[in-house]
């Protein structure tokens, strides 16, 4: 997983609230077998209409999702995370977030900013405005600003420090554990040698 | 003060410890199957990871192989990419495999004992809820994630808090006819389905100890199916027995050493549970389910409650769905429901006992008209087994089909279901609306009520057969 600092890409006014994830995916396109590819199913029943906000061309290449309260409610999928990854989102701003789908983003690598509602309300207004207006969220100093002059928009986020801490550094929990190899190397010395394998060298 | 049986298993396996944090748990065995272990692959390549341990790794194709025409391309086409897709990974990343076609394929909970490479005091996992199944041996066996399955392969460990420790003690002798199956349904329907939240249940007193090893895996199968995370038995003689002289048991020495450190897996006297269950099972008779859910049952002797019976308001809605979904009427007794289809097998109840127990009583009869078996061996050991007794003889000569190894009818996953408003008696563990195929109905039942229902055509035991 790639260490978190500071991002800077265009941002997306998605104007809605309580976006489950069976809207952000849903559960036809589960049956890939890969962990990429999941771009094509992402907000797969808005994607047909042409005024859809990822159909509009100046916000092409988005990286920052801006979106309405409650995003990500309903079923557990980790899969709402990666169809955000495989599209290329690397941050969603919302002012509440499902408790599930914050903790599998944070384990993938996805930052959840949850900034004030006003803040949203700001947001939007401002990237309809000027379509392809770049958003920049600082992890480490928890900010998000976007525009410029007196319109400037710069406000704090909230995230729970260990989540900032694993974003900051890169780790996703198999490079947690991974840091701690040599404990594992040692117990594995140690393990009787009657105990099962399922092949032999 | 003394320790349960779970926590010496546990403490065993704890590879690092720090207050206010999971402990990390090493894992002994991890069981792949094509279902849940393709992004877990995936994610490891994605992140340029290796599987730490492939020789404590083992994969069989098991919940979408069709069990007829198995020599065949399998017809289904996510069904087939999902099991193409497990080849390639098990090739790729060097884990064993025993795919459709090998003499080791079977159920995964099946083919892990089956080998011997089950055995006590282990930490066994797998992406498939009735892991549990290898607490038999007196594991701590529990289902896993697709994350946690990519953690376990590139780690060998996963971070566990420690559930906490429940009793389920079983006095007395199971009446004749009476089997661990029956046992599990009367404990489930006595608990309800969350009953088991959150702990890890050690059953135990004279009736486990009297099951066999099948039995007992029976019981750990549905452990899940009341909320458990996992249950486990301690290890005994009954358990050595099984093991000794399977493919990948220890030897020699090791042998040796290995049964003098099971013998110490047993809980202290003055080791204190949690929570403790007390049951009395020689007042156990057949027992069926009725509703949708496992926790949903009933003596089959008894009739179709009404959710009047219930004391609770959302027991009573539930039981009133659940009649509607079966299309049962309150007040008709067990007995009298017809059934179309008959399923024996599942990681429940496909074991070579189970079959030879529902050879004998099929035996010299005839299915009812009305009525379809299906007889599917938890793996192909089992099948070739059975057949080199002669059982696949009495169940076909008797109208049933006897099919290839595989999960089959217990979900539906591959060709073998039920049809919409079909009505099954199946030996496996969930009666889910849907499980056994859109708007099919499910009567979990044990092996001898599946065998007496297949030749009556409704609800029955072997009591209920008239003398040949
Ligand atoms: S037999 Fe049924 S319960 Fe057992 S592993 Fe297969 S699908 Fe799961």
């Amino acid at each position: 997983m790639d260490a978190f600092t500071t991002h800077t890409g265009v941002g997306v006014p998605l104007r809605r609230s309580n976006v489950d994830t069976d809207q952000i995916i849903p559960a036809v396109y589960l049956k890939r077998v890969t962990r990429d590819g999941f771009e094509d199913g992402l907000f797969a029943a808005w994607r047909g209409d042409p005024s859809f906000v990822l159909n509009n061309e100046a916000y092409a290449g988005a990286s920052v999702l801006v979106a309405g309260p409650d995003f990500g409610t309903g079923s557990s999928r980790e899969h709402a995370v990666w169809a955000l990854q495989n599209y290329g989102f690397k941050v969603v701003i919302s002012p509440r977030f499902a408790d599930i789908f914050r903790g599998n983003s944070g384990k993938a690598g996805l930052l959840t900013a949850k900034v004030d509602e006003k803040v949203v309300q700001r947001l939007w207004d401002l990237l309809e405005d000027q379509p392809g207006t770049a958003v920049t969220v600082d992890l480490e100093s928890r900010t998000v600003r976007a525009g410029e002059g007196p319109d400037a928009i710069e406000d704090s986020f909230d995230i729970d420090d260990y989540t900032r801490w694993r974003l900051l550094e890169g780790l996703d929990d198999i490079g947690i554990t991974l840091g701690h190899a040599d404990d594992i190397a040692a117990f594995e010395a140690e393990r009787p040698r009657w105990k099962p394998v399922t092949q032999r060298a | 003060m003394g320790r349960t049986l779970s926590e010496k298993v546990w403490d065993e396996h704890v590879v690092r410890s720090t207050p206010g944090e999971p402990d990390l748990l090493y894992i002994d065995l991890h069981l792949i199957h094509e279902v849940t272990s393709p992004q877990a692959f995936d994610g490891l390549r994605l992140s340029g990871r290796t599987v730490r341990r492939s020789d404590l790794t083992l994969a069989t194709e098991d919940h979408n192989v069709p069990t007829v025409d198995w020599d065949k391309p399998i017809a289904d086409p996510v069904s087939r990419t999902q099991v193409e897709t497990l080849r390639r990974n098990a090739e790729e990343f060097g884990v064993r495999l025993h795919p459709l076609g090998d003499i080791e394929q079977g159920i995964v909970h099946v083919v892990g004992p089956q080998l011997g490479l089950t055995q006590p005091g282990m930490t066994i996992v797998c992406g498939d809820s009735h892991t549990s199944t290898h607490g038999a041996f007196g594991a701590i066996a529990f289902g896993i994630g697709t994350s946690e399955v990519e953690h376990v392969l590139a780690t060998q460990t996963l971070p566990q808090s420690k559930p906490r420790t429940m009793a389920v003690t079983v006095n007395g002798s199971l009446p004749a006819g009476v089997t661990a199956k029956d046992l599990v349904l009367t404990l489930i329907a006595h608990t309800g389905t969350g009953g088991g939240q959150g702990y890890i249940v050690e059953y135990r007193g004279q009736a486990i100890e009297e099951l066999s090893m099948e039995g007992r895996m029976t019981v750990c199968n549905m452990s899940i199916e009341w909320g458990a995370k996992a249950g486990l038995i301690a290890p005994d003689q009954t358990t050595f027995d099984y093991i000794e002289g399977r493919p990948e048991a220890p030897k020699g020495a090791d042998w040796d050493a290995a049964v003098e450190h099971w013998a110490s897996l047993r809980t202290d006297d003055d080791a204190v549970f949690d929570e403790e269950i007390v049951l009395d099972a020689s007042t156990m008779t057949p027992f069926v389910t009725w509703g949708t859910n496992p926790g949903q049952g009933v003596p089959l002797g008894a009739a179709v409650p009404s959710p009047e019976d219930f004391e609770e308001e959302s027991d009573r809605i539930a039981a009133q769905k659940a009649l509607e979904y079966m299309a049962l009427e309150a007040g008709t007794p067990m007995r009298e429901v017809k059934v179309d289809t008959v399923f024996v097998g599942s990681c429940t109840n496909g074991r070579i006992e189970d079959l030879r127990l529902a050879a004998e009583i099929v035996r010299g009869r005839q299915v009812d008209a009305d009525t379809r078996l299906l007889v599917v061996p938890g793996s192909v050991r089992v099948r070739l087994q059975a057949e080199q007794e002669g059982l696949d003889v009495v169940f076909k000569e008797a109208g049933g089909e006897w099919r290839g190894a595989g999960c089959s009818m217990c979900l539906g996953m591959n060709p073998d279901t039920l049809a919409p408003g079909e009505r099954s008696a199946s030996t496996s563990n969930r009666n889910f609306e849907g499980r056994q195929g859109k708007g099919g109905r499910t009567h979990l039942v044990s092996i001898p009520v599946a065998a007496a229902t297949a030749i009556r055509g409704t609800l029955s035991s072997p009591a209920d057969l008239e003398a040949i």
